[in-house]
């Protein structure tokens, strides 16, 4: 590969424009393997994009996206590999399964062969209900594990969908706005799986909601316009001039 | 310029041929009468006399002599001999003529008399005659005061190449002002002198490269003819002039399959432009979007019926009364439809396709219910029958409204689009629905009125729609799939997408159809669009970015 | 292992369906063979024969409801696999005529005599063979879904665009059928059928093989299907159609499910097309046309999508309908009952018959 980096995730100069309007801005994004890292910034600051960039959705014009120590080039895989060499990610919108019970959720969300062929013929099905059950217990839904997902609050849905990320065990997670549209009491509990989840887990949260930010306790990001605006812990980048004008506010 | 006045000339010509042959003859001959002078009549007398012996080669030397007589009144006997009228009485020596409306004059003094006497024979033609006595008479009708007459003079002359039409080809020459029939003029003296191999072999070039200029079907014919006993120089020019003729025909041909491909897209836009509004605005799938056209039709039926029954003389005026009445009908069956049934769709593509398929089918019966199942006659006023030649090229009246009409449509909705409280409105809605409802926009007026807005302009495409195509409960089936592609092609919320896509699919498939025929053409661009579709899914000039994915 | 997925397999629903599909298969054969025409119970091999339609249309919508009740995808053309399916049988049945054609000719089918062929084109090789035969009425569907599917998946073409597509995809083959020079019989299509693996298809004994036949494929067709559906194939495809993007980011091949899907049911179709033919005892291009394969998808919206047993039901619903409907003075108001049909059951049974009954049984289940 191009370059040998000892970072899980390396972003470097990468640039991606629609139609002219330059959504990223050679933005430069390091993150060791461990790390929790929280992304905040105006809308159109290029939050969502940049995780498109990252999963795959979206192509760079140019520059480099290499994961787990540089050995892999993101920007030659589609989501499904990029998912299988594990980065997982959870949706501004909760994005479950609604029909299917939290069990077949999950189910379908953990690690194991994923071709059409052995999903027919069972070998997917022996997976053990103890991993499933351990996973739900993890995001506090473990007494719903039959009901259907569309039966959940917004709030839970949200959890869910980071259960099912927890279930791909991924290396990385992108976990965006997580606690739009909880209440107060959610939010704290959301924070606390978060951390929890960054003891095994490297982790980038997208959110608006600088209390929940703060209660991340992690470094902080700040994206304007495409490109990094400031980085550093909460406290320095609060106290940045530049973020205090663009995103904060006086 | 001149070649759309000359059309016009031609337009009128036509229109007074069908009114009166035989009024037209009359004036000639009256005409005759006055022009004639002494000198010429007793040689027009003496040129008469040759066809009392009624022998090949005493008619023969009657048509030269009357030919050169130059009087007027040889016109009428000449036309009357081709066409077996000219009689002669061996025993008064009188020739008589009997005009198209069947009246029976003499030939020398003009008089009428009463009915054929006993011993009237007719003069005998052969070929030969036949030949001569169009040149004659093409030679003759040059010299004629009307214009169109002189040009099918000259036409007759371009075609028979008699060398004797010469020196009166040449003298109009002199005389002519009008260019057509100067055109006509020098192109019959070029096919005079291409197929006489008396003349000047550097005139008989000229005159080649002349006729290859013009390029018509007619000249390449009559350069082919002179090929088969041409050599040297006047071989290799008439060679040249006939890669240049046949150059200028492609070019010709291009160019109608270009217009022709210009009607067609401007068809398949007139159905679109609608579509792009339900379906490229508002995300609406209306299936029944082509019985809106229907609808618009049948109201251009029901409007000329009342018309012709109450009105006869307002006919011309049935489509300028047809386009509101239909845009407004068609628009209220659509504002019905969407607060009938789309509104409780909204968010459900797949839903709604279904809906407004099942309305589709119900729209149809009810009009084969009412109107019956056959097609019905929809007339075309007077501005949109008939044709005109534009650089060689047939172009019909009507379907060069329709593509006016189409501009017209097209330009108002963009303008009503951009400028309008209404346009204003639809976007917002369309972009962000809970703001515009927090901003105190009625969702709902918007939404009906923008679906309305939709339907009613598929009304109008009906209008212009009956002018070409059958008028039956069917009608708007056959445009809803082209009506899609097009809206898909040029992608979705884009209306210049709409215009270029109608476009180019219009021409694509009047450029494939010499090739594969019409329905292999219309296969093939189905199957390119299926691949189009697949390679760019949201089509020509897709909004990108992330708004598009949610 | 085998036991616990069989009984996962068997709802209820399913039970019922079986249970009625193995009374018509004992029933109907009785009461057209056995009992004496004058008797009330007597079956007339005419309606044998429609009924025998009615289930090749259950198999048809059975085949729609795996690709969209369950994955979302509304195909606008299923008609088009089902024609493929009844064209390869109807080649094969064109063939068996040999030289009793009016024309007598030994080989070519009287249609080709009409229209100065002199050979038999190679699309027509190996017909007159069954089993060559019904390998084309499985391979013909399946590769046009295949072909078409990989290219329509791998590009994400999705939701409504896939509609349209899927419908001009039908009405390209319309068009293509009815050119006389395709060989396929062009505006006529094929017919004047005579015998079936030697059995002439008008006698009555061969009807009502058939009809067990079709019957027979109904029943493993939606065995197979329910074994799809409830297999972790089956949870990829619900959740495909639930949210497509999450599959994908969870590392599924989205693409490979559907097409899986697609072709299945793609076959599916050709099957009930193949066994349509000989009962109805004849194919034109018209069984292309956009309308059909559109009215099939009201068949399964009407009988409750995502149940596969209600789209049986659906299509079985809404043909009998159609029989009373347009056989009678009432026929100009059958198009009026189907389009409200369609927007009746969109907007008032989303999910159709099966949904409503069943809301009603557990309704009456709570009171008492």
């Amino acid at each position: 590969m191009e370059k040998r980096t000892n970072a899980l995730l390396y972003l470097d100069g990468v640039n991606v424009s629609f139609d002219g309007f330059k959504a990223l801005r050679s933005l430069t994004l390091i993150l060791a393997a461990g790390d929790m890292r929280a992304i905040i910034g105006p809308n159109g600051a290029g939050k969502t994009t940049m995780m498109d960039v990252i999963t795959g959705k979206t192509k760079p014009d140019s520059g480099d996206v290499l994961f787990a120590d540089g050995s892999v080039d993101l920007t030659r895989h589609d989501e499904a590999e990029i998912a299988e060499l594990g980065i997982g990610r959870k949706f501004q919108k909760p994005t479950v399964f609604e029909s299917h019970t939290l069990v077949d959720n999950i189910l379908l969300a953990l690690a194991g062969r994923r071709d059409p062929f052995s999903a027919l013929f069972g070998t997917r099905a022996r997976i053990s209900p103890q991993r499933i059950r351990e996973v739900l217990d993890k995001v506090r839904l473990a007494d719903k594990a039959e009901r259907l997902a569309g039966e959940l609050s917004h709030g839970q849905k949200q959890w869910l969908e980071i259960a099912m990320l927890l279930a791909q065990n991924p290396k990385l997670l992108l976990v965006d706005e997580p606690v739009a549209g909880m209440t107060d009491a959610e939010t704290e509990t959301t924070a606390e799986l978060l951390r929890e989840i960054n003891r095994d887990h490297t982790v980038v949260v997208v959110e608006h909601d600088m209390h929940f930010v703060r209660a991340l306790d992690c470094r902080v990001t700040c994206l304007h316009e495409g490109s990094v605006l400031a980085e550093g812990t909460i406290d320095a980048v609060a106290a940045n001039e530049r973020v205090v004008e663009v995103y904060l506010g006086r | 310029m001149q070649r759309s006045m000359a059309a016009s000339v031609g337009m009128h010509q036509s229109l007074m041929k069908k009114a009166s042959m035989a009024g037209f003859l009359a004036m000639l001959v009256l005409f005759a009468a006055l022009l004639s002078i002494p000198a010429r009549a007793q040689s027009y007398d003496a040129a008469i006399d040759r066809f009392l012996s009624d022998s090949f080669p005493d008619t023969e030397a009657g048509i030269s002599a009357l030919q050169a007589a130059g009087d007027a009144r040889g016109v009428a006997v000449l036309d009357a001999l081709l066409d077996r009228r000219l009689f002669v009485v061996a025993a008064s020596r009188t020739v008589l003529v009997r005009d198209r409306a069947g009246q029976t004059n003499d030939a020398r003094t003009g008089q009428t008399v009463a009915e054929a006497p006993a011993g009237a024979v007719m003069v005998r033609l052969n070929n030969r005659l036949r030949g001569l006595a169009q040149a004659a008479l093409g030679a003759m009708t040059l010299l004629s005061p009307d214009p169109e007459r002189r040009r099918l003079a000259a036409e007759a002359v371009f075609r028979s190449r008699d060398a004797s039409a010469l020196p009166a080809i040449d003298k109009t020459l002199e005389t002519e002002s009008v260019p057509r029939v100067r055109a006509a003029l020098r192109e019959a003296r070029a096919a005079i002198l291409l197929a006489d191999a008396q003349a000047p072999m550097a005139e008989r070039i000229a005159a080649a490269a002349f006729i290859g200029e013009i390029g018509d079907q007619d000249g390449i014919g009559l350069l082919r003819q002179t090929l088969t006993n041409a050599q040297g120089q006047l071989r290799e020019a008439v060679e040249a002039a006939i890669k240049r003729a046949e150059f200028t025909q492609q070019l010709r041909r291009a160019g109608q399959t270009f217009w022709f491909g210009l009607s067609l897209g401007s068809v398949l836009l007139l159905a679109a432009i609608g579509l792009a509004i339900t379906f490229g605005v508002m995300g609406v799938i209306n299936m029944a979007h082509g019985e809106m056209v229907m609808i618009g039709a049948y109201v251009t039926f029901v409007v000329q019926d009342l018309i012709r029954a109450n009105a006869p003389h307002l006919f011309d005026w049935s489509l300028p009364i047809a386009l509101p009445l239909a845009f407004v009908i068609t628009g209220l069956i659509g504002i019905v439809i969407e607060r009938g049934i789309i509104r409780f769709l909204y968010g459900r593509p797949l839903e709604t396709l279904l809906a407004t398929f099942g309305v589709s089918l119900v729209l149809q019966q009810a009009v084969r219910t009412a109107f019956g199942p056959t097609n019905r006659e929809v007339g075309a006023p007077s501005y949109m029958s008939g044709s005109f030649d534009f650089i060689g090229m047939q172009i019909t009246y009507g379907r060069l409204w329709i593509l006016v009409f189409t501009f017209a449509v097209f330009f108002l909705l963009l303008a009503v689009l951009k400028a309008t409280a209404l346009g204003l409105h639809m976007r917002a809605v369309t972009q962000n629905r809970r703001m515009a409802a927090s901003m105190g926009i009625r969702t709902g007026f918007v939404d009906a009125m923008t679906f309305g807005l939709g339907s009613g302009i598929a009304g109008l495409a009906g209008v212009a729609l009956s002018q070409i195509d059958n008028v039956s409960p069917n009608l708007g089936q056959s445009y809803i799939i082209d009506s899609f592609m097009v809206v898909v092609f040029g992608g979705v919320g884009n209306l210049w997408g709409t215009l270029v896509a109608a476009f180019t699919l219009g021409i694509a498939n009047k450029v494939l159809e010499p090739f594969v025929g019409a329905v292999l053409g219309k296969i093939l661009i189905l199957v390119l669009l299926i691949l189009f579709i697949q390679k760019r899914p949201r089509g020509l000039f897709a909004l990108k970015g992330r708004a598009v994915e949610q | 292992m085998i036991l616990a997925r069989l009984l996962e397999m068997a709802d209820y629903r399913g039970r019922i369906f079986l249970a009625l599909l193995a009374a018509l298969a004992v029933l109907v054969p009785i009461a057209n063979l056995l009992v004496p025409p004058d008797s009330f119970l007597h079956i007339g091999t005419g309606t044998v024969v429609l009924l025998g339609k009615y289930l090749t249309y259950a198999i048809l919508a059975l085949a729609l409801d795996l690709v969209w009740g369950y994955c979302g995808i509304l195909s606008l053309g299923h008609g088009a696999f089902f024609a493929l399916g009844g064209y390869a049988m109807g080649m094969y049945l064109m063939r068996q005529i040999g030289p009793r054609g009016v024309y007598g000719h030994p080989i070519l089918p009287d249609f080709m005599v009409f229209l100065n062929f002199t050979e038999l084109p190679v699309t027509w090789w190996g017909f007159d063979n069954f089993l060559y035969a019904m390998l084309m009425v499985v391979l013909a569907p399946g590769l046009l879904a295949f072909v078409f599917g990989w290219l329509a998946f791998r590009s994400r073409v999705t939701g409504v665009y896939l509609s349209i597509i899927t419908q001009a995809l039908t009405f390209a083959l319309l068009l293509a059928f009815f050119r006389n020079d395709m060989g396929f019989g062009g505006n006529n299509g094929l017919t004047d059928f005579k015998d079936i693996l030697g059995f002439n298809v008008q006698a009555q004994s061969t009807r009502v093989v058939l009809f067990l036949a079709t019957l027979l494929t109904l029943a493993a067709a939606y065995i197979f299907a329910r074994f799809m559906v409830t297999s972790s194939f089956g949870k990829v495809l619900i959740a495909i159609r639930d949210a497509e993007s999450r599959v994908r980011f969870l590392g599924y091949r989205v693409e490979h499910y559907k097409l899986a899907v697609f072709v299945v049911s793609a076959v599916l179709a050709g099957i009930a097309g193949a066994l349509y033919v000989p009962q109805v005892g004849i194919i034109n291009p018209s069984e292309f046309s956009p309308t059909n394969s559109i009215e099939a998808v009201v068949w399964v919206a009407i009988g409750g999508r995502g149940t596969l047993v209600g789209a049986a039901l659906g299509a079985f619903v809404v043909n009998v309908l159609k029989s009373f409907f347009t056989t009678g003075s009432l026929a100009a108001y059958w198009l009026f009952v189907l389009g409200g049909l369609f927007v009746l059951v969109t907007i008032a049974l989303p999910k159709g018959i099966l949904g409503a009954l069943e809301k009603l049984a557990a309704k009456r289940g709570t009171r008492s």
